[in-house]
């Protein structure tokens, strides 16, 4: 069962009053909209989500991290409400997915977003409140470069430790191994090329 | 020198088995190869298929997984090997004792296969240990596998212990430990072993490109 | 009902009780060991033979899926679904699928949702039944109960190749339904196996059940309260095994879950022990939903007729679609800008985040149970590294 996006935000609204929250459209036929938390009240509406008996969103199923170089790609997917003003640089966004096993109600998908993508990558952790998030925050950590502030063991998880590079980044540029291609064709062709002379070269 | 086949022909009918000490150390290896028990991917779900009933490796002596390296003869190289991963490869590797030899199992593990444009994938495990037979195939099946088993047979039966061509574990001048690559800040530190490997020359027809 | 814990319990090392350093053995476990089930590692700490720590390390089969997906299009995505868990392809395919279907508001035909239940729930049993199998390996008992295990196995691939045309990486679901019908006979042969498929778990379970190591060395080990649970994201039998009827089959049925009438099996506390038992009891209700689904197979198309395979691009937005797979709660979510890739493609892997408490399960036990533990996890690396 979907949740009900526009009453959760009103009760938000009502028990967190400081809270700067929206209600963003998603435009696709899934028609999961989702709501934008700013970063500094995520770990309070995380907690007002699990601790309400008649909400009891007890299960943090997935987090997902989403590199924006261009914010205006961002509002496509998720429409912000009439009148926001569009951000001006890309940004880093970590996307939560909520469900209830008890009241069977879900996904409700929160989501927030750094300042930009070089040094404000800062988002608090919710491993206090959702447990399940640790590990996952930790591959967003190491594949996005988002730094989740109170977590409590915040390490690369899928590369090794000495590696410098958020590679699931959109620029994020992979290391040349193509001195032996067979068959290369389209991209791969053209670093092949760097390593096989033409023969007319010969 | 070999013997007379006709002569060993006519002994062995009289039940007399005339053979050279290389051609009996040779059966004796190839026919009972103890395999690293080592998976790493999808390619080690076919090799577990590979030992069980209905194929039943045991019938060409290779059904003796062994957990540790020490034990083992044959690294059957099954899976993706990740550019994390590499540096234990190598190592378990030198951990083996001479005559050695590698199976490159399924694409993964001869070029780095499907996930070749990953970031994290070595593009064959040829880069940093020698490979004695390579199994196409993602994954090959358990009927693959024997055949590539069979091959290795085959090429340890043809092995020499004396003379200049002689098989690198009868060298006592060949390779010792092979260096295992370290982590880089962007890659591994070398990206390849050029004792083992170098890129094959080739050329681009200027036209197709 | 489940209470809401006011804080979750975590295993923060203040509350340790001081430990001489000195003392204290380091153990890396894996990545090449015969029981981390691929190339997990953990680094244990050890007092004696009881763990005080322990860290997995992952990583060593992370082959850059999500990445390789953003590079291509969406149905050349599917054939890496195959790779993930890569016991179990054919519900990876369909997660898949349904999250692409969802993405862009793909009718799926009844006889291909059909098909993919029969499909998936074959899938089941091979996964459970190499559980099983894996899981007495782990034990000590090498081979016996994984040689049973396989040879059941290959009855359900041989089916599967005559479908798919592959073993293992099947390449099988599309947007919209299947990529081919049924073989002639196919259906008939399924029934035969299904039929037969109770007296192997009879045999199986004879085997093992009430056998006084097994007993001995799985209860009372790796149970947590129902709320940690939850609350660390531990879905599937890991889940249900606690006692907690959370089964995505039922609770947000997908496909055509909700025609078929089948039962959620429950633990009571949660150990290994239950771990195991909740394996055979679901390979029973896999056996009546296939039962049910091979007796009710309807006529029809097997894709939907205007379904798009070249030059597939979904409207703009984003889903989030996930299905029961055998390890647990499998999802997708899939943004898209409208163009032939995907923008982000994220897997939310179960034996991932089923790994999420595998220290808390295994504090203050002793180092073979450890071994125990995650094999009852019953991961697959290529889902956990992704």
């Amino acid at each position: 069962m979907t949740p009900d996006l526009p009453a959760i935000l009103t009760r938000l609204h009502a028990a967190l009053p400081t809270a700067a929250i929206a209600h963003l459209r998603n435009p696709s036929p899934s028609a999961q909209d989702s709501l934008l938390v700013a970063p500094e009240s995520l770990v309070a509406v995380c907690q007002f989500l699990r601790n309400t008996a008649d909400l009891d969103f007890d299960l943090l199923s997935n987090v997902t991290g989403v590199d924006w170089p261009e914010p205006a790609k961002a509002d496509a997917v998720a429409v912000p409400p009439e009148g926001t003003t569009p951000l001006a640089c890309g940004f880093l966004e970590v996307v939560y997915h909520l469900y209830s096993t008890s009241l069977r109600i879900g996904p409700l998908v929160l989501r927030t977003r750094t300042t930009d993508r070089a040094e404000q990558v800062h988002i608090p952790s919710v491993v206090a409140v959702y447990r399940s998030a640790e590990y996952q925050e930790r591959e967003i950590f190491d594949l996005f470069g988002v730094r989740f502030t109170g977590h409590p063991d915040l390490r690369r998880i899928l590369m090794w430790d000495e590696f410098l590079d958020h590679p699931m980044r959109k620029d994020y540029v992979a290391p040349d191994d193509y001195q032996y291609e067979p068959t290369p064709h389209d991209a791969v062709l053209e670093k092949a090329k760097k390593y096989y002379p033409t023969k007319a070269e010969i | 020198m070999a013997i007379d086949q006709k002569l060993a022909e006519d002994l062995k009918s009289q039940g007399v088995h005339v053979t050279s000490f290389e051609s009996l150390i040779n059966w004796g290896r190839a026919s009972s190869l103890w395999p690293l028990q080592f998976g790493l991917a999808c390619c080690a779900i076919e090799m577990i298929a590979a030992t069980m009933a209905k194929y039943d490796m045991a019938r060409f002596g290779a059904e003796v997984f062994r957990p540790s390296p020490r034990q083992a003869d044959l690294m059957i190289v099954a899976g993706t090997v990740t550019k994390k991963m590499a540096p234990q490869v190598v190592r378990l590797y030198n951990q083996m004792a001479e005559p050695k030899y590698v199976i490159a199992m399924g694409a993964c593990a001869i070029s780095g296969g499907p996930f070749k444009d990953g970031y994290n994938v070595l593009k064959g495990i040829d880069r940093f240990i020698p490979v004695d037979v390579s199994i196409p195939g993602c994954p090959p099946r358990p009927e693959a596998l024997l055949h590539g088993l069979i091959t290795l047979r085959e090429k340890i039966a043809k092995e020499k212990l004396l003379g200049s061509n002689r098989a690198r574990h009868a060298d006592p001048k060949g390779p010792g430990d092979l260096p295992v690559p370290e982590f880089g800040p962007h890659d591994l530190e070398p990206t390849f072993n050029p004792d083992v490997w170098n890129p094959p020359s080739l050329t681009r027809d200027a036209s197709a490109s | 009902m489940i209470s809401n814990p006011s804080m979750p319990p975590a295993a923060s090392p203040a509350s340790k009780p001081e430990l001489d350093e000195d003392q204290l053995l380091h153990v890396s476990l894996g990545p090449q060991h015969p029981s981390t089930h691929g190339v997990f590692r953990m680094n244990v700490v050890l007092d004696g033979e009881t763990v005080v720590s322990l860290k997995p390390v992952f990583g060593y089969l992370h082959r850059n899926h999500e990445k390789i997906a953003e590079g291509v299009t969406y149905l050349s995505s599917m054939p890496f679904t195959d790779r993930l868990d890569y016991i179990c392809p054919l519900t990876n395919n369909w997660a898949y699928a349904q999250a692409v279907e969802k993405l862009a508001g793909i009718e799926v035909p009844e006889r291909a949702e059909y098909i993919r239940i029969i499909t998936a729930e074959l899938t089941r049993l091979i996964n459970h039944t190499a559980f099983v199998g894996f899981f007495l390996g782990d034990m000590g008992a090498w081979g016996s109960a994984l040689m049973y295990a396989f040879r059941e196995r290959e009855k359900i691939l041989d089916l599967f190749e005559d479908l798919t045309g592959a073993r293992m990486m099947s390449n099988f679901m599309r947007f919209g339904g299947c990529r081919n019908d049924l073989p002639d006979g196919w259906a008939a042969r399924a029934r035969v196996l299904v039929d037969e498929f109770p007296r192997f778990l009879d045999e199986l379970e004879n085997l093992i059940t009430g056998n006084e190591i097994l007993i001995a060395r799985t209860q009372n080990i790796g149970a947590l309260p129902k709320e940690t649970l939850i609350n660390g994201g531990i879905t599937g039998p890991m889940l249900r095994a606690a006692g907690v009827a959370y089964d995505i089959r039922k609770a947000e049925p997908y496909g055509i879950y909700d025609r078929f009438k089948f039962r959620i099996p429950l633990g009571t506390t949660g150990d290994c022990y239950d771990r195991l038992m909740i394996r055979f009891l679901e390979l029973r209700e896999s056996l009546a939903i296939l039962r049910q689904a091979l007796d009710q197979l309807p006529a029809g198309a097997y894709i939907h007729p205007k379904a798009k395979i070249r030059n597939f691009k979904p409207p703009v937005g984003e889903a989030y679609a996930r299905i029961e797979s055998p390890k647990g709660e499998l999802g997708f979510h899939l943004i898209s800008n409208g163009t032939a890739n995907p923008f982000r493609y994220r897997i939310r892997p179960p034996s991932f985040i089923n790994l999420t408490l595998l220290e808390d399960m295994c504090l203050g036990l002793d180092l073979a149970d450890v071994v125990l533990i995650l094999g009852s996890v019953d991961i697959v690396l290529g889902e956990v590294d992704r």
